[in-house]
């Protein structure tokens, strides 16, 4: 067996990891170690060839590895460790197991751990499409990788159901390289992912977006031979008479990420139920005081440049927790109000320090108030022309001498 | 080509009869129209090896079963595969079902299963709490086991190819020739063979097979069964496999654990005509989790991983036969196989064996028959020094692949150089579990591509999920 020892250990390469290492090193802590399990640095990043990365962050717009590039560089500038090819097992309070070609089974004692695995699809089974089960079936990230690492060209013939990022910035890679997109059907009323995509990815390109459709039958015995769509009533329920198939050979889903928590679960880290993810305090610290955790492991994001600035948060907290700079201190758990699904972080402890309250709404509504209290006393207010499911909101409060926070979106 | 013996279908029944000829001096090729062993009906079932105690009494059926269920714990530990005897429960929930566990437990002693037992509402809740709590008693049932469906038949045949067999895949029988009234041999996609005896174990497809010596005194239609496979970390969990009572339609939904840890749910039960029709349905999936919470209220299938739906090989007239036909000399005939047949596989190999031999085969003990069979080393099974130890030896086994299930490229590599070469994506699922996970296959689905591809020195457009059309990618980008 293989045994090293480090400051912090960051659990995944990619741009959570990546800025959760820096952060660590600028923080302070001596030796950051980040253990990934692909060849290369950058996770999902890599095969996300398309710009519309780092408007917030850098004030351009990049390309996926242009962005990641640029934390590369700062991670080989402060000195950051890495372990590629390396999977983690398990995680406890200060050890990370993982196995390597190179190593084997490497022991890493580590004095705090970043949790930054990211997420991975919803399946075709998670959402129960009935019908045959035939190749050609395909999340769209994993055809994502198949088209931008692989070079695989996955089908002639698309339809995509799910109108989430990743699907629809898909619809436009796919027509690109010759494919003819169907459609992008979805089940909601309203658009899964940024209004954006929409624009750039499926209008400018004449693709059709269905909503309130499904896909309700996958036909074909050995690759994908059409598909059936409908169109769905108030209850999701297919309209028998709107029921159509579709020629096609593949069907890609975009149909929503869930955060990937095998190890967290393992380690009997507390896991919120509606994010799937651990649930954190504003130190992106989780219930496992020496684990803190970022990016897509605690909650789904929509842009990589929330994931950056919380995963610097969690990383610089990592550095002191490893210097004996930070404890667990009580935590007053963030209440959700009207029409808000989840706040992160979930808790938070008082003190005078200024914090970022990211959340998503449960509904789409137009002219509302987003405010946050302190029971009467009104910590946070701001207007919104509209909120949707799919752009993450957020709030800075202030958090001296608070004892409740609650976090709600109302129609004005 | 010449062999001594040619069994029709590579499923469980077919590979058990090879495996079976395999301990006598015999040549014996073993064909089937998929790309792999197991292929259609062995491997979409509920992978339970039975007990018989609900066989119909005095059937060959339940001799078969009865005889084949003690050997399962040998038989498997030779194979390298795993065997668990975890138990089934009948319970009885409402008062109507109450009143027919007498009669159910009359009818196991009537197939010599005489230890089935009678369990109180108390004995029954401690033993699966998520029952639902109005249950009145059941019944106990406690050699009915689990096995992996897909490895048993892969380390069966295996294990056949170890003692000489030989198993030719992607051939279809398309004609059997006789002499007089005597088969001598089959056409097939692959050429003709030469064989002076043939064994129809070709399931879903044995009445095709059987028309083609002139026999039509029964048909097959396929009866879909359409199952759930949950997530290992569902919470609502059963310890036992926890059985309906049946009606006089079908056995019913049942709910247990796999061998590898997920929950089971299911199957249906629909008549259909199309043998090629595996499909799932909106209204089957319905009505399992309808029935299913009757037994267990807490069931979630929203913890799904897959779907799918199998076909059982239905005969008409019903029940399990082998057949010899006066006119149809050296020839074997299995049909209606059903939802025994993974159990009843073993006790089909000795049967047809000794019908052989009846029939004026001179089967001669092979004395260097091999019973042992070593499987693919788990990396995932191993304690730690020894996966070390492992991947100081092949560093591929430090290359994991499939996270949700723990596969190294070690592995795979193993199975797609084993005896019986996983060379598609399926094929390799079913060995190692690769995409069987929770993710479906979407982060190492791409890589097995990518590892077939190089081991087999071919293009990823030639990669195949399992039949000849069902390519994964169509060529390179632009």
């Amino acid at each position: 067996m293989y045994e090293i020892k480090c400051d912090v250990c960051v659990v995944g390469g990619g741009p959570a990891g990546l800025s959760a290492a820096v952060a660590a090193k600028k923080a302070g802590a001596e030796d950051v170690l980040i253990v990934e399990r692909d060849e290369s640095l950058g996770g999902i990043l890599q095969q996300c060839i398309h710009p519309g990365f780092g408007l917030k962050l850098f004030n351009e717009e990049l390309t996926g590895p242009e962005y990641y590039g640029r934390f590369i560089d700062e991670a080989e500038k402060v000195g950051v460790k890495t372990m590629l090819g390396s999977m983690v097992l398990d995680v406890t309070e200060n050890v990370v197991t993982c196995i390597n070609s190179e190593y084997g089974v490497c022991e890493i004692e580590a004095k705090s751990i970043v949790l930054a695995m990211g997420c991975r699809e919803r399946t075709r089974a998670n959402i129960v499409i009935p019908g045959t089960r035939p190749a050609g079936v395909y999340t769209a990230g994993t055809a994502q990788r198949l088209m931008n690492r692989q070079n695989e060209m996955v089908g002639k013939k698309v339809v995509i159901l799910g109108s989430g990022d990743i699907g629809m910035i898909m619809a436009r890679r796919l027509t690109l390289e010759g494919a003819k997109v169907e459609a992008v059907v979805e089940i909601m009323d309203f658009l899964a992912g940024l209004t954006r995509n929409r624009v750039q990815c499926l209008d400018d390109f004449g693709i059709p977006l269905l909503l309130s459709h499904t896909v309700v039958d996958i036909k074909g015995n050995n690759r994908v031979e059409s598909v059936v769509i409908a169109e769905v009533d108030e209850n999701k329920k297919p309209i028998e008479s709107t029921k159509r198939e579709i020629e096609c050979d593949t069907l890609l889903l975009s149909v929503g990420l869930i955060p990937e928590n095998e190890v967290t679960n393992k380690a009997g880290i507390k896991i919120s139920p509606i994010t799937k993810g651990p649930e954190v305090n504003q130190y992106m610290q989780t219930s496992m005081p020496s684990v803190f955790a970022c990016g897509n492991v605690v909650h789904v994001n929509d842009l990589v440049d929330n994931v950056s600035a919380e995963s610097a948060t969690a990383g610089k907290s990592a550095a002191l927790y490893a210097a004996g700079k930070l404890g667990k201190a009580d935590a007053i758990a963030v209440k959700t109000g009207e029409n808000v699904r989840y706040v992160c972080p979930q808790n938070v402890v008082a003190g005078d320090e200024s914090v970022d309250l990211y959340f998503r709404v449960m509904k789409p509504e137009k002219n509302v108030q987003i405010t946050v209290c302190d029971g009467e006393k009104v910590l946070f207010k701001r207007k919104a022309i509209k909120v949707n499911p799919g752009e993450m909101e957020k709030a800075t409060v202030n958090l001296n001498g608070i004892s409740e926070l609650v976090v709600s979106v109302k129609e004005v | 080509m010449k062999t001594d013996v040619l069994v029709i279908g590579a499923g469980a029944v077919g590979t058990a009869i090879t495996r079976e000829l395999t301990k006598y001096q015999l040549n014996v090729i073993c064909v089937d129209k998929r790309e792999d062993v197991g292929g259609d009906c062995s491997k979409s079932n509920s992978a339970i090896i039975h007990t018989g105690y609900d066989a119909k009494p005095g059937t060959l059926e339940s001799e078969l079963v009865v005889a084949a269920n003690p050997r399962y714990d040998q038989l498997c530990a030779d194979l390298d595969i795993p065997f668990k005897r975890i138990g089934a429960i009948l319970p009885a929930i409402t008062d109507e079902q109450f009143e027919q566990l007498p009669a159910i437990k009359e009818k196991a002693v009537k197939n010599r299963v005489y230890d089935v037992e009678y369990l109180s509402k108390e004995q029954i809740l401690a033993m699966e709490p998520n029952l639902n709590p109005e249950v009145k008693g059941g019944l106990y049932i406690p050699r009915e086991s689990i096995i992996d469906p897909f490895l048993f038949v892969v380390a069966m045949a295996e294990n056949a190819v170890a003692n000489g067999a030989k198993f030719m895949l992607n051939t279809e029988v398309t004609g059997i020739r006789m002499d007089g009234d005597k088969v001598v041999g089959a056409e097939t996609t692959n050429g003709y063979i030469e064989a002076d005896y043939i064994i129809n174990a070709a399931g879903l497809f044995c009445d095709d097979i059987a028309a083609m010596v002139g026999k039509n005194d029964y048909y097959v239609n396929p009866r879909k069964g359409q199952f759930y496979i949950l997530d290992k970390n569902t919470e609502c969990k059963v310890n036992h496999i926890v059985l309906p009572i049946p009606t006089k339609v079908t056995k019913g939904k049942l709910m247990c654990p796999t061998i590898h840890g997920n929950m089971l749910v299911g199957p249906t039960a629909e008549d259909l005509t199309d043998k090629y029709d595996k499909s799932t349905n909106a209204e089957g999936l319905d009505s399992i989790r309808v029935d299913v919470q009757k037994l267990i209220p807490g069931v979630k299938l929203s913890d799904t991983i897959t779907q799918y739906s199998g076909l059982r090989p239905n005969r008409n007239p019903e029940g399990l036969n082998i057949d010899t036909y006066d006119d149809v000399k050296h020839y074997v005939n299995l049909s209606g196989v059903r939802s025994t047949g993974l159990t009843n596989s073993v006790s089909c190999g000795t049967y047809v064996a000794s019908i052989l031999k009846k029939m004026g085969l001179d089967m001669k003990w092979n004395e260097n028959f091999i019973s042992k069979r070593k499987g693919i080393v788990r990396i995932k099974d191993l304690p730690k020094e020894e996966q070390h130890k492992m991947i100081e030896k092949n560093p591929l086994y430090g290359n994991i692949v499939c996270r949700c299930e723990t596969v190294t490229e070690g592995e795979i590599v193993d199975a797609i150089h084993s005896p019986i070469p996983a060379t598609t994506v399926d094929a390799v699922k079913r060995r190692l579990r690769a995409g069987m996970g929770r993710c479906q296959g979407g982060f190492c689905g791409p890589k097995v591509i990518e590892i077939i591809a190089r081991e087999l020195g071919v293009e990823p457009k030639d990669v195949r999920k399992g039949h000849s059309e069902s390519y994964m990618v169509c060529g390179k980008v632009k």
